[in-house]
Parts: structure tokens; C-alpha cells; sequence
């Protein structure tokens, strides 16, 4: 059976030239960097060498980047970290955050915090002019992210920063699914922290970084050594951050050419499940869209079911449908787009990447067309509908 | 996350479908996750059911606790088919993850539903 991975929005495979540039560090460079002996020289060596890079790649300075474990304490050290930083009691954020972001946010309400949740129009799109109009004396940062993980809809980051600039609010992005899927550079954007995450580029889980720009300093939500400058202690995932770079150099270097490759895969399968499907709705926005993302809602049917077929067949995909939250309730991000229940329970995301072929995109419409026949037959809102 | 037999129900759901000239018809939605169900049946003169069939829109374990309800109820009597519990329907099925037990709930207020239907004409 045909095997067909339309999820690299929740993660990708590791590549062998990452995986091999890694390996070194485990078992020959394996010393630790705050070591002042050769052994922690070495590791030393190589943990700058790989921040300079990264840093290279997103337009920052080596000395404002931060490693992690990842996207979400990179979100949450931005958070909590300026909350700890700057007297203000203000923050605002986005109706359609990742949770490493929006659970962030929820807590410091029960701290006390006000938080304001920004809407979006039916495509996912914050509006920039509603920013200005949040800020408030009190508040102390605006955190919105720069691609959303569910439906792909790019926001505009690059207008808030120079509102977020001119009342001198931090303003930070989560950026996790869009490095290595579009261009980033924290210059150009004018942000003042940005979240990568290397395991949605082909790098490992459990390494990510904040750029944090020179002049901004959140304050440290761990306590203990003093690596990366004393902002986020704990001795360095060498091998980690060794692979992030590469993966990061890799992504860079192919960026152009997968960006059209795969926004062709992306408009193919769009096209092929609207020519062969009838009452299907594309989640999203046309074009402020990453390049790998298809979001479509299958009216009549629920998603989890879709999932489960779809597996059946060789194909992994997922959805924004209640039952598969664990929490009974469907998306916020779909939800807060003005979706109806129905629809965000009938939601199917389907996320390309480097290895996808026209072939997978052909296989998957064709299967799902007959699944959804199948479901809809089996559907009493189909059916009341044809009665 | 399922047993085969979830899965199976799921994938070979029995008895599905609309039913022309059934006695009774049963249909709830769920307020806390959407899902539907409606089910139709079948019942002689001694109020036996002889038939039974289903519609889900939902998730595999609602689509196979609809299924295995069907199962459950063909050939008993309305008294003996009230007396089927969610328990009856999530142990024929193997068991339920936790946050898919409201959906073997479903499967028995259907059948309520539409026992209710059946009963008042
Ligand atoms: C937008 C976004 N932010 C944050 C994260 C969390 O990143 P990580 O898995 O590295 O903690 C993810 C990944 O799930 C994501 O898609």
C-alpha cells in the first residue's frame, strides 16, 4: 500500500545530513560547553558556530539568539519572561494562538493578568488597526503569531511590528511553522522576539531558540547555570543545536525552489478535491497561505472518522473536529474564524513537505473521494438534506 | 487508542442506513461534541423489533456505537431493548477511551428516542 505523510505541520522526519551532523556530538565532541578544558572548548566551538548560523539565516545577530527545548518554552519564556521583566498588567494576543501561546496567556489571567484576545476575519486574519486600538498604558506586549498551525493563514506581521514599534510595546511572533516554510527575517519584520521550532524544518524534537533583538530582555523562567546568558540556564543540547543549524542551512538553501514545488502540490490537491468532491470548503485564507497547508472542511461528515479511513489507506492527516481534541470541543482557531460546528467538525488539514509527489496528491484525492462518499452515505445530515 | 473491535464496527458498520416504512424513528445530537445520531426500527404486533438501522454523524467510536446498538436490539422486545445500558454497548464494543464514553450514551437516548416515538403513536 501507497504511504503518504500529510502531516508536517505536527512534524517532519529528521534528514540524514541532520541527522549525521548530529552524531559527532553524542559520542566524540561530547564535552560540556561551560567546561574550560579542551573537551568543553570543542562543544563550545561548535554550539557559536551553529548560534552565528541560525542567527545568519533570520537576519539576527548570534548574541540574540536563545536555545530551547523547543517552540513552546520559547513562547513561554517571551511571555513570562517579559510579564517578569516590565511593570504592566496588559498583554495581547491573538483568538487563534497555538496553545503554547494561548495556555500561556490563560494562565497569567488567572494571575491577574488582562489579557485581550484580538479576533480575526473568516480567513484568520488579525487587523493590524485593531492592535493599535488594544494598547493600552499598562500594556507590556503583543504576541501574535506569524503563520497559524491549523488553516496556514500568514498574518501581517510586518504592519503590527511598526505599530507595536511606535508605542515601544514588545511586540513577539511565533514563528515556529513558518521558518523554514517562507522567509523570515526579524529585521525585516521589525519583531523583537520570534520562536523557531527545528523539528517542523527536518530538524530534532526538543530544540528550538528566541531571537530576542539587542535592547530587549525578558527575564529568565528557569533558574540555574548561566547559559545563554542567563536567560535560559540548563548545560546546552549540543548535538540538538548542531542539528537545528543544519536543518535551518538546508531549508534555506532549498527555500525558493519548495516554496513553488509545493504551493503547486498544495493548489493540485486543492483543485483536485474540489473538482471531485461536491460541498467541500477551503479553511484559510487563497493566498496569505504557507505553502504546504490544505484545510478543508467535508460538510455532512466528521473529521476523526475522515483520519481513520484515510490511515486505513496509507495516508496520516488531521483535523480541527471535536472528537479528536480530547476536550469535546472543536478548533478555537476555527471557531473564532466564524466557523459553524459543522463545519469545523468536518475539517480535514492536510500538511505537505519536501517529499510529497504529484502522485501522493492524485492518490490522496482519489481515496478520499471514495471515503467521503462512503461517510456521507452513512450521514443523517446528508441525508435529510437529499431527502 | 481503539479495540479491533471499535474498529471493525467502524470500518464494517452493521445496519446501516435509512429505513422506508419504519415504525419509529429516534434521532439526538450531542451539545457536547456535535455528533448525531438517528435510528430507525422495525417492530410486530408483540413489540418485538425486527429490524433496526442507523445514521451517525460523528467520530469511529460513535459510528461504532450506533452499530453494535443495532446489533443489541434486533430481535428483542421494546421492554428488553430499554433495558440496554451505555455499559451493554462500550463492553460488547471492548471498551471506550474516557472522552468517547458520551458517545455509547448517544447510542442508548437514540434508541429512547425513538422507543418514545414508537410508544406514542
Ligand atoms: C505555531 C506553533 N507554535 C508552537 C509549537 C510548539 O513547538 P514545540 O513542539 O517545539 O514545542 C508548534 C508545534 O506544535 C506550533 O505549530
Amino acid at each position: 500500500m501507497r504511504k503518504v505523510y500529510l502531516d508536517h505541520s505536527a512534524t517532519t522526519p529528521v534528514r540524514k545530513e541532520v541527522l549525521e551532523s548530529m552524531l559527532p556530538y553524542f559520542t566524540e565532541a561530547w564535552g560540556n560547553p561551560s567546561s574550560i578544558h579542551q573537551w568543553g572548548r570543542t562543544s563550545r566551538k561548535a554550539v557559536e558556530q551553529a548560534r552565528e548560523e541560525i542567527a545568519q539565516y533570520i537576519g539576527a545577530e548570534p548574541r540574540e539568539i536563545f536555545f530551547t527545548s523547543g517552540g513552546t518554552e520559547a513562547d513561554n519564556l517571551a511571555i513570562f519572561g517579559t510579564v517578569e521583566a516590565k511593570k504592566g498588567m496588559h498583554i495581547i494576543t491573538s483568538s487563534v494562538e497555538h496553545h503554547g501561546v494561548l495556555d500561556a496567556c490563560q494562565y497569567l489571567e488567572k494571575q491577574g493578568y488582562e489579557v485581550t484576545y484580538l479576533p480575526v476575519n473568516e480567513y484568520g486574519q488579525v487587523n493590524p488597526e485593531d492592535v493599535r486600538k488594544a494598547l493600552r498604558p499598562d500594556t507590556v506586549l503583543v504576541t501574535i503569531m506569524y503563520a497559524n498551525n491549523e488553516v496556514g493563514t500568514i498574518q501581517p506581521i510586518k504592519e503590527i511590528a511598526s505599530i507595536t514599534r511606535e508605542a515601544g510595546v514588545w511586540f513577539h511572533t511565533d514563528a515556529v511553522q513558518a521558518v523554514g516554510s517562507i522567509p523570515v527575517d526579524v529585521k525585516d519584520l521589525g519583531v523583537d522576539m520570534l520562536t523557531l521550532s527545528a523539528h517542523k524544518f527536518y530538524g530534532p524534537k526538543g530544540i528550538g531558540a528566541l531571537y530576542v533583538r539587542k535592547g530587549v530582555r525578558p527575564k529568565p523562567i528557569t533558574h540555574g547555570g548561566g547559559q545563554e546568558r542567563k536567560i535560559r540556564p540548563g548545560t546546552e543540547n549540543v548535538a540538538g543545536i548542531m542539528g537545528m543549524a543544519k536543518a535551518l542551512e538546508l531549508a534555506i538553501a532549498d527555500l525558493d525552489q519548495n516554496m513553488k514545488r509545493i504551493t503547486g502540490l498544495r493548489d493540485r490537491l486543492i483543485q483536485g478535491i474540489r473538482e471531485n468532491i461536491p460541498e467541500v470548503v477551503l479553511n484559510g485564507h487563497a493566498t496569505a497561505r504557507l505553502p504546504g497547508n490544505v484545510n478543508m472542511s467535508f460538510l455532512y461528515i466528521e473529521g476523526e472518522s475522515l483520519i481513520l479511513s484515510l490511515d486505513m489507506v496509507g495516508v496520516a492527516v488531521s483535523s480541527g473536529s471535536a472528537c479528536t481534541s480530547g476536550s469535546l470541543e472543536p478548533s478555537h482557531v476555527l471557531m473564532n474564524m466564524g466557523m459553524d460546528h459543522q463545519q469545523a467538525h468536518g475539517s480535514l488539514r492536510m500538511t505537505l513537505g519536501v517529499s510529497t509527489t504529484a502522485e501522493d496528491i492524485d492518490y490522496v484525492v482519489s481515496e478520499l473521494t471514495q471515503i467521503v462518499e462512503k461517510l456521507r452515505a452513512m450521514s443523517p445530515l446528508y441525508n435529510s438534506k437529499n431527502l | 487508542m481503539y479495540t479491533e473491535k471499535v474498529m471493525d464496527h467502524f470500518q464494517n458498520p452493521r445496519n446501516v442506513g435509512e429505513m422506508k416504512n419504519a415504525d419509529a424513528v429516534g434521532e439526538v445530537g450531542s451539545i457536547a461534541c456535535g455528533d448525531i445520531m438517528r435510528i430507525y426500527l422495525k417492530v410486530d404486533e408483540n413489540d418485538i423489533i425486527t429490524d433496526v438501522s442507523f445514521k451517525t454523524f460523528g467520530c469511529a467510536a460513535a459510528v461504532a456505537s450506533s452499530s453494535v446498538m443495532t446489533e443489541l436490539v434486533k430481535g428483542k422486545s421494546i421492554d428488553e431493548a430499554m433495558r440496554i445500558t451505555k455499559k451493554d454497548i462500550s463492553d460488547t464494543l471492548g471498551g471506550l477511551p474516557a472522552p468517547k464514553v458520551h458517545c455509547s450514551i448517544l447510542a442508548t437516548e437514540a434508541l429512547e428516542e425513538a422507543i418514545k416515538n414508537y410508544q406514542a403513536k
